[in-house]
């Protein structure tokens, strides 16, 4: 009898089991992917606005998931500022008043340069795997290609977005798209990846619209113009003294 | 007869010491309460006015919606053409471009670092053109704790509070980050001409004052401005004529369907001031109906003890003749004196007690804070026309009605049976 009872509750968890075991198996795939030990990228960050639309470009430079420098360098206003990101903190140089100011509080949910990014967006480098636990919800067909839809729920408090929702390339190993969610239920955000390249062996996506659910308007474009993975990037690029070379 | 009535009040001090007390403290209530709303609410209009919605105010169609989220990037282009437009189609008024605004108020260390930051709420105000009313709309002056107003370009007031809580001086620079016009990222640096205290929390927390050129510098926003507002010349609130210069000037954007064309809007359609204003021209009404009404029931019981008191006297005048009428009358002459007399006595203790709470107000500064409404800490009373003659209406009102419902029962006296009522 006893193992009778052992036997139908496997048989009753194992495809829960077997579904999480798979997801958890798909975003590894997926980090792969999207994450390296260092990358240098170009971007321009098109942000459309109810009057008028504005380009950004940036170089950024990053180490693993906890260090980031990025020096915007158009339009002319914006020409010069840049960002360091070191672990949970984040400081921005303004050439224009010789400061550099550190973001922090509540500050940081604000829009990054008025786009549909936030600095918090920016700031979340936890990998996936640690701080959400995955199921795969089911498979969809996204632009002709098939997906893994995945589910995400948050396995810790300190988190910007309790749930997503993360359509995954099933060949590629790429998210495609993405819905953030409160724990409320409501939709924040939604993210649509594309123009997936192989580059330096990887699958990775080179434009992204990011678009806040509780904004009017289009959503920002992110494009990156150029990606070179494994870097010799130089340590002393991402401390405080970098800002004001 | 009104002498005789009045030696027989002082005589008789049973017929007029209560109802005298019970009239000067409804009337003293009266006035002090007049006084008090009649502050409070002018006090809250005036500075509504003075620091948010001005007499009128033009904003975009798209940033009235959200005005109270400052959204610049819907902000109203052109300002400078608007005004000149508008001053010349509205002499009455006086115009004048504003920009509020949010962002970060940062100090740095001696290494450019920050040391400290706190939210800041902004105000970008005309404080350098010559006649500018700018500086005592706002109340600047009286509200600068150290130092003085920014006198050139690249200078700001900041609030006292932030500047002791943060240990920021006088000519220490502090930088302004916050979002341009259009989105991108913004950065000021201020010089710290002056230190302000309003006594209001929402100002206090952590106001930074620039002038309006060094804010439209500061956030992309050349010849723009989140809100044009305009003042009557006279200084005072003229509702009927506001309503006659929004529907003209509305009237001229009728149909357009750009979101970003211009709207008036007069004092009344912001804030939720339209309903402080119905309440305050309503108050003294609803305080005058109340005290009469309380007052009228205890001054009828004071009658009709008093008539009781007096029932033999009345019967003994009807006995020798008087008229029903006439003892009626006479009655209600003798409520109008001791009426009069309560009521001076009564607005005598109210203009005074009134008076004080003008000059020294009440402070509610623990019950407001916190608060994100436009309020005063202190709350005066006021003291106006009204409040020399709004105590006489209750006072004499309820004394005549309390005294001619009392009285009716002369009416109800026989005079065949008034020999034998005298005789028991």
């Amino acid at each position: 009898m006893k193992i009778i009872f052992i036997f139908t509750l496997f048989l009753l968890l194992s495809p829960a089991l077997v579904q999480q075991n798979d997801a958890n198996a798909i975003l590894r795939k997926v980090e792969q992917n999207m994450s390296s030990d260092n990358r240098v990228f170009e971007s321009e960050m098109t942000i459309r606005g109810k009057r008028n639309s504005r380009t950004i470009t940036s170089r950024s430079y990053s180490v693993g998931d906890k260090k980031s420098f990025t020096e915007y360098l158009s339009p002319a206003r914006e020409a010069g500022t840049k960002m360091l990101k070191l672990e949970n903190q984040l400081w921005i140089y303004s050439p224009s008043t010789d400061r550099t100011i550190q973001i922090s509080g509540h500050l940081l949910r604000q829009s990054v340069m008025g786009s549909d990014l936030s600095y918090e967006d920016m700031m979340d480098d936890r990998k996936i795997t640690d701080v959400y636990s995955a199921k795969v919800a089911g498979e969809e067909t996204l632009d002709g290609r098939k997906t893994w839809v995945l589910e995400l729920t948050a396995k810790v408090a300190d988190l910007a977005y309790h749930r997503r929702k993360m359509w995954v390339d099933a060949e590629r190993y790429v998210p495609l798209k993405e819905e953030l969610y409160a724990k409320s239920g409501q939709l924040l955000k939604r993210t649509t990846l594309s123009n997936v390249q192989k580059i330096q062996g990887r699958w990775f996506p080179l434009n992204v619209v990011y678009k806040d659910m509780l904004k009017a308007g289009e959503g920002t474009e992110f494009k990156m113009t150029s990606v070179k993975f494994n870097q010799d990037i130089p340590a002393s690029m991402f401390t405080k003294a970098a800002l004001k070379q | 007869m009104i002498r005789f009535l009045i030696k027989g009040i002082l005589r008789d001090p049973n017929r007029s010491v209560l109802p005298v007390l019970v009239i000067s403290i409804g009337v003293f209530l009266s006035v002090l309460f007049s006084a008090w709303f009649s502050g409070v609410f002018s006090d809250m209009i005036r500075l509504n006015a003075n620091f948010s919605t001005g007499h009128l105010k033009v904003m975009t169609r798209a940033y009235a919606e959200n005005a109270e989220q400052m959204p610049n990037d819907l902000a109203l282009l052109e300002t400078g053409s608007l005004v000149a437009d508008l001053q010349r189609q509205f002499p009455q008024l006086d115009w004048t471009q504003r920009i509020r605004f949010g962002g970060l108020l940062d100090v740095a260390d001696a290494e450019g670092n920050t040391r400290a930051q706190g939210m800041a709420a902004g105000y970008a105000v005309d404080l350098f053109s010559p006649g500018s009313r700018e500086a005592e709309r706002m109340n600047i002056m009286p509200a600068i704790v150290e130092g003085r107003l920014p006198a050139q370009p690249g200078e700001a007031l900041i609030s006292d509070d932030f500047a002791r809580r943060f240990k920021v001086g006088l000519g220490d620079t502090v930088t302004l980050f916050g979002s341009t016009m259009d989105g991108g990222m913004s950065f000021a640096n201020f010089a710290v001409a002056g230190t302000v205290r309003f006594g209001m929390p929402v100002l206090d927390r952590g106001a930074i004052i620039v002038d309006i050129t060094d804010a439209q510098s500061a956030l992309d926003m050349q010849d723009a401005a989140g809100e044009v507002l305009g003042f009557f010349k006279s200084d005072q609130y003229e509702e009927a004529a506001a309503l006659e210069v929004k529907t003209a000037f509305n009237a001229r954007f009728q149909n357009d369907d750009d979101e970003f064309a211009p709207l008036m809007q007069r004092l009344n359609d912001q804030n939720g001031l339209e309903e402080y204003l119905v309440l305050s021209k309503s108050m003294s009404g609803i305080m005058i109906f109340v005290f009469i009404f309380a007052m009228s029931i205890v001054l009828w019981n004071t009658g009709l003890l008093g008539g009781l008191r007096r029932y033999n006297e009345f019967g003994i005048r009807l006995a020798m003749g008087e008229e029903k009428k006439r003892l009626f009358r006479s009655l209600i002459i003798e409520s109008v004196v001791i009426g009069l007399a309560g009521s001076v006595l009564g607005t005598a203790l109210g203009l005074s007690a009134a008076y004080y709470l003008q000059e020294t107000g009440l402070d509610f500064g623990s019950a407001v804070q916190g608060g994100s409404m436009m309020m005063p800490t202190v709350f005066r009373a006021h003291i106006g026309a009204q409040t020399f003659y709004i105590g006489f209406i209750p006072g004499l009102f309820s004394m005549v009605l309390g005294n001619a419902l009392s009285g009716l029962g002369i009416y109800r006296r026989k005079t065949a049976e008034l020999f034998k009522e005298l005789s028991v």
